[in-house]
């Protein structure tokens, strides 16, 4: 049954084949089971996910009309406020704060009946790519439990590939939905900044964040994307929109005379093998279905990774500032004779990891009076450039594809003091969030040399998401006919490991 | 390019308490990592506009309208310390 | 460690000031600058929060366009140019007073900028006009407040911690900044009072805030420098914090000149600082010194979209200007018909509103003007708050001229309806029927008090009976004796007059 699709849940429980609460007692089950192991979730809420089911249930026996995916039970990455439950970001400055308020993400789940099991892991405040940098220890790659689940969303997407829930809740600031999809063959959707709203995710970078869905078909992403997507009356920068047909777009399956194209910069040097020939051989499969296929160029990705650990940091610098002990979370060294700006200093020194400390310095260096042209100011105007980058291809094509991660899932602990190499597990996925355009990885593949899930990104216009699953849509169809089933079936974890 | 000294600077005005052996790690680091990002500065000419937010809105407002606010206990119900109502915090130092 | 003043003269003599003004004014939106929470002053403690104005983890923004227009309102009032692009600017700094450890306001893209405003100070030639020109006029949101706990109860020096409450954090306010200011001479402290004054007289007819200075809804930061005479160098300039009240303004500004003089006559330098004025000693301390400048890290705000007042919109925010308040004091002086001397006073004791409302409402203008500028100002000095401050309204007091008018109450009653109004008695005819404060009109009884009065000073009345119509002063005060003062005076000496055969 946990096997299963959201979708498929969804109907089971509409038809009465299943009840919500023993769908959720399953998952929950399963999480009891391997999540020792995985180690996806920071907090599991078992009694207010099975109070939620019982309400679908009890809705459902009254005859009222359910969501499409009332019932299904998701994993909420744990840096969405949620009221009452545990919030973390995974960090230790948060350790046992319960939020007083919802994030409008969480209060339309909550809406549409869909039950949230729990938080999950996440690098802390969701700087990394490995979920490494969480206070509360790593996720592990159900893939390969000595690997990494990529980061910093590795819980929702190790959620997802041991079957702890069908659903997850991600957030991509520079990737951090896309790149955990990516290594560990799950689907991945990092929407049109505005398009779902930011209220209640406790904000990285305010200009590059952007909630979105994570599951493991194409059909279920979009399926929670019209959900969670949508003008909020709570955040400024939403898009006072309706949301793209994406489910529609999803079950198009055609890609004939769509125009694709191929970023030159997005590939070559860097990238492991086996991710180029599983990414080479989807772009032929996509030639296969009719679509037409054009190399365009983008000149300025390359200035797009320094550009973001300049702009990134440097929000953050200042997002972060809030926690200092004096109205929630963690207070270290209020002995009645510390003034408050020496608690505040010792807090933010005990509470924050050294990767958040590095980013946080980092960004007040950038932002700093004598050195905010230079770097702020330089990095604000490759932005500039890369969304002329983006806007010249997309003249061209209708969406671009690449590799969404130069690698596949590397092992724990290989880059953990190394900033600069950890970075570039982001360079096909930043520019992306600078721009503020929307993209999606999907799995593509086994790569020969390690047998790991290889994913590709493929970005669409600000605002065109439908594109996305357009083509995700038609590739997965394809690839689940040459693999005789989705990629899933062929993970190790399966028959031993997790399962 | 960026001393010992910045970087204790720069943890003051963030207020963070480093310690002796942070601050030497993260100086050399920092040199390393200002080194690849100042790439930034080769393409970011006087013409080009920088741009702050990815998506052209503007103007963004709200009716002046009250909308409900928490309630005392849910308001303080985070905080480390409160009395009277009040979130309770050490000694501020500062002006009078 | 009060330290040395110079006379005020030599000051002078010696030196020329330049003055600078920053004024934070309170709106009065029903709601917050950036949440939806009320601004209702007083409230009890964090009942007007929530997770935005908390600074909640999650939370962002959203603005109030309401405040947006009252901003641009100020701005255009104050001769400003508008904006047609502009946006917020994260200010970041710590402090337990701001939740968010950085302060939405606005850096090199103000809304509004380029203005001036003109002051009349009254000189030794006669009323002057000194044009204030005007740097910015830009948004930003207030903080919350502390209380200071143990040690010297209330201060902040010496207290074991502090309670925050939050319910101020996040209105929205308006800083206007002035230019630098020169050439004002011996009257910079007058000009700076009477810009303060002008711009609150404004700021109240947009009815864009309650500015009350003693509740903190305009407060104001004068700085001022001083260069020696002739040299052409601005001095250093010092910041005085918070001056809540216009003789304030006056006495800081005249305070701090005195001291850099005699610090600049000793050689000494004086420090880039910021000042604490005391109203009871009329001198500043210092505050936080500001050698070591700040770094604010501004960057653009990226929670919130840019501002681009449509000039449409501006213009129709133009067309409802109200009358500036020195054309209306031209005009109202000419109706009135008073000299520039009772101007200027009623000007100075911060009156001119109320009086302009009073005589609205019907009341003489002679009338209202010498109630607020004499009884009223004299009760508001004692008690030392602002005139408009003191309980009396201007409907109060065109009530109490009309009583007068009609002969219900005399002068004398009417100051003890004044009295009860102040004590909290309720408005002038609460007053008047429980205090029983009615004159005594009726013949009978007053032909009664007379016949009573003749009788015992019979020496009088035949005086007057003789013609010596100055000996019924007398009688005519053995009558209001006996009537306790209610007893119209005019009247008792006609009817004493008829009674006598005059
Ligand atoms: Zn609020």
């Amino acid at each position: 049954m946990i096997t299963q699709n959201a979708s498929e849940m969804a109907a089971a429980v509409a038809a009465g084949e299943i009840t919500s609460e023993a769908l959720t007692q399953a998952h929950l089950s399963r999480i009891a089971e391997v999540d020792e192991k995985v180690h996806a979730f920071l907090h599991v809420d078992a009694e207010g996910a099975l109070a939620q089911a019982r309400a679908v249930d009890a809705a459902r026996a009254k005859g009222e009309k359910l969501s499409p995916l009332a019932g299904v039970p998701l994993a909420l990455k744990d840096v969405m406020v949620q009221k009452g439950v545990p919030t973390t970001c995974g960090s230790k400055i948060l350790e046992g704060w319960r939020p007083p308020y919802d994030a409008t993400v969480v209060t339309k789940l909550k809406n549409a009946g869909v039950v949230i099991l729990g938080k999950t892991n996440m690098d802390e405040f969701a700087m990394g790519s490995s979920t490494e940098n969480s206070a509360y220890g790593p996720t592990h790659n159900p893939w390969d439990l000595t690997r990494i689940p990529g980061g910093s969303g590795g819980g929702s997407s190790a959620s997802l590939a041991a079957f702890e829930a069908p659903l997850a809740i991600g957030t991509d600031t520079g990737g951090s939905i896309r790149q955990p999809a990516a290594v560990t063959g799950t689907v991945g959707v990092k929407p049109t900044y505005g398009g779902v709203s930011r209220y209640g995710l406790v904000a990285f970078s305010s200009s590059l964040d952007q909630a979105g869905p994570c599951a493991r078909t194409v059909l279920d992403a979009a399926l929670l994307h019209e959900i969670i997507g949508g003008h909020d009356t709570y955040d400024s920068t939403s898009i006072d929109a309706p949301v793209p047909a994406v489910v529609a777009a999803a079950k198009m399956r055609n890609v004939k005379g769509m125009r694709i194209g191929v970023v030159r910069e997005l590939g070559g040097e860097g990238y492991q093998a086996g991710v180029l020939q599983r990414f080479n051989e989807s772009v032929e499969v996509l030639r296969g279905l009719g679509a037409e296929i054009i190399e365009v160029s983008c000149p300025h990705f390359e200035y797009a990774l320094p550009a973001y650990y300049l702009i990134a940091p440097s929000e953050c610098s200042s997002n972060l500032a809030r926690f200092d002990a004096m109205r929630f979370g963690l207070r270290v060294g209020d002995d009645r004779a510390r003034s408050a700006e020496e608690v505040m200093n010792l807090t933010r020194e005990a509470g924050f990891g050294p990767e958040v400390k590095r980013r946080i310095i980092l960004g007040t260096y950038a932002l700093s009076s004598g050195y905010y042209d230079a770097y702020y100011g330089s990095a604000q105007k490759v932005r500039t450039l890369i969304i002329n980058d983006f806007n010249a291809a997309f003249a061209q094509v209708d969406v671009l594809i690449s590799p969404t991660s130069p690698t596949t899932a590397f092992k724990i602990g290989e880059k953990a003091d190394d900033p600069l190499a950890m970075y570039l597990n982001d360079i096909a996925t930043i520019p992306v969030n600078l721009a503020g355009n929307c993209a999606m990885s999907i799995p593509c593949g086994l790569a020969p040399e390690d047998g790991l899930p290889v994913g590709l990104q493929i970005i669409a216009p600000a605002m065109a998401d439908d594109r996305l699953y357009r083509v995700g849509g038609a590739l997965e169809a394809a690839f689940n006919e040459a693999w005789g089933g989705p990629l899933m079936n062929m993970a190790p974890s399966l028959t031993g490991g997790v399962r | 390019m960026i001393s010992r000294d910045d970087v204790a600077h720069l943890a003051q005005l963030a207020r963070i308490e480093l310690e002796a052996s942070e601050i030497d790690h993260l100086a050399g680091q920092l040199e390393v990592i200002l080194g690849a990002v100042a790439r930034v500065q080769e393409v970011a000419g006087a013409d080009v506009a920088p741009t702050s937010h990815p998506l052209p809105l503007k103007n963004v407002f709200r009716p002046d309208v009250i909308r409900p606010s928490l309630t005392p206990e849910e308001a303080l119900s985070g905080a480390p310390a409160s009395e009277e109502q009040r979130f309770r915090v050490p000694q501020i130092l500062g002006e009078e | 460690m009060s330290e040395a003043m110079l006379d005020y003269d030599d000051v002078i003599a010696k030196y020329e000031p330049t003055l600078g003004l920053e004024v934070h004014v309170e709106l009065n939106t029903n709601s917050k600058m950036f949440c939806g929470c009320a601004t209702v002053f007083g409230a009890e403690p964090n009942t007007q929060v929530c997770p935005v104005c908390l600074g909640m983890p999650g939370s962002l923004p959203f603005v109030n366009e309401r405040a947006i227009e009252s901003t641009i309102l100020i701005g255009l009032a104050l001769n400003c140019e508008i904006a047609t692009w502009c946006r917020f600017a994260r200010k970041n700094y710590f402090y337990p007073d701001m939740p968010k450890n950085f302060q939405i306001s606005q850096y090199d893209e103000p809304i509004c900028f380029n203005g001036y405003l003109d002051v009349e100070v009254e000189t030794d030639d006669g009323m002057r006009t000194f044009r204030v020109e005007i740097e910015r006029v830009h948004m930003e949101e207030d903080t919350g407040k502390s209380l200071h706990m143990g040690g010297a109860t209330g201060r902040i020096h010496g207290a074991d911690y502090s309670l925050l409450d939050y319910n101020r954090a996040g209105i929205p306010l308006v800083e206007i900044v002035t230019k630098m200011v020169p050439g004002t001479e011996k009257y910079a402290p007058l000009v700076a009072k009477a810009y303060v004054a002008e711009l609150r007289d404004i700021l109240r007819s947009l009815g864009v805030s309650d500015v009350k200075m003693e509740q903190g809804s305009l407060r104001c930061d004068a700085n001022v420098s001083l260069s020696p005479r002739g040299s052409g160098v601005l001095g250093t300039r010092s910041e005085t914090k918070n001056v809540n009240s216009l003789r304030s303004v006056e006495r800081a500004i005249r305070s701090e000149m005195q001291r850099h003089a005699a610090r600049l006559d000793d050689g000494l330098k004086v420090v880039q600082e910021t000042r604490h004025f005391h109203e009871d000693s009329g001198i500043t301390t210092s505050g936080r010194s500001k050698e070591t400048a700040e770094d604010y890290r501004y960057f653009p705000e990226p929670d919130l979209v840019p501002i681009a007042p449509d000039p449409a919109w501006v213009e129709e925010l133009r067309a409802t200007l109200p009358e500036r308040p020195s054309v209306v004091r031209a005009r109202l002086q000419k109706e009135w018909n008073i000299a520039d001397k009772e101007m200027a006073s009623m000007v100075n004791a911060g009156v001119l509103a109320v009086v302009m409302e009073t005589v609205a409402l019907g009341a003489d203008s002679t009338k209202a003007r010498s109630w607020w500028v004499g009884e009223i100002a004299r009760q508001a000095n004692e008690r030392g708050v602002e005139v408009i401050d003191v309980g009396v309204t201007p409907s109060d007091v065109a009530r109490i001229v009309e009583l007068v008018a009609m002969g219900e109450l005399t002068d004398k009653l009417a100051r003890q309806v004044v009295d009860g109004v102040i004590a909290g008695e309720g408005r002038p005819d609460d007053v008047v029927a429980t205090r029983g404060l009615k004159v005594v009109s009726d013949d009978g009884a007053l032909l009664l008090a007379i016949a009573t009065a003749i009788a015992s000073d019979a020496a009088a009345a035949e005086k007057v009976r003789g013609g010596n119509l100055n000996a019924a002063g007398a009688l005519i005060g053995l009558v209001m004796k006996a009537t306790q003062g209610q007893a119209d005076a005019a009247k008792v000496r006609e009817l004493l007059l008829k009674e006598l055969g005059q």
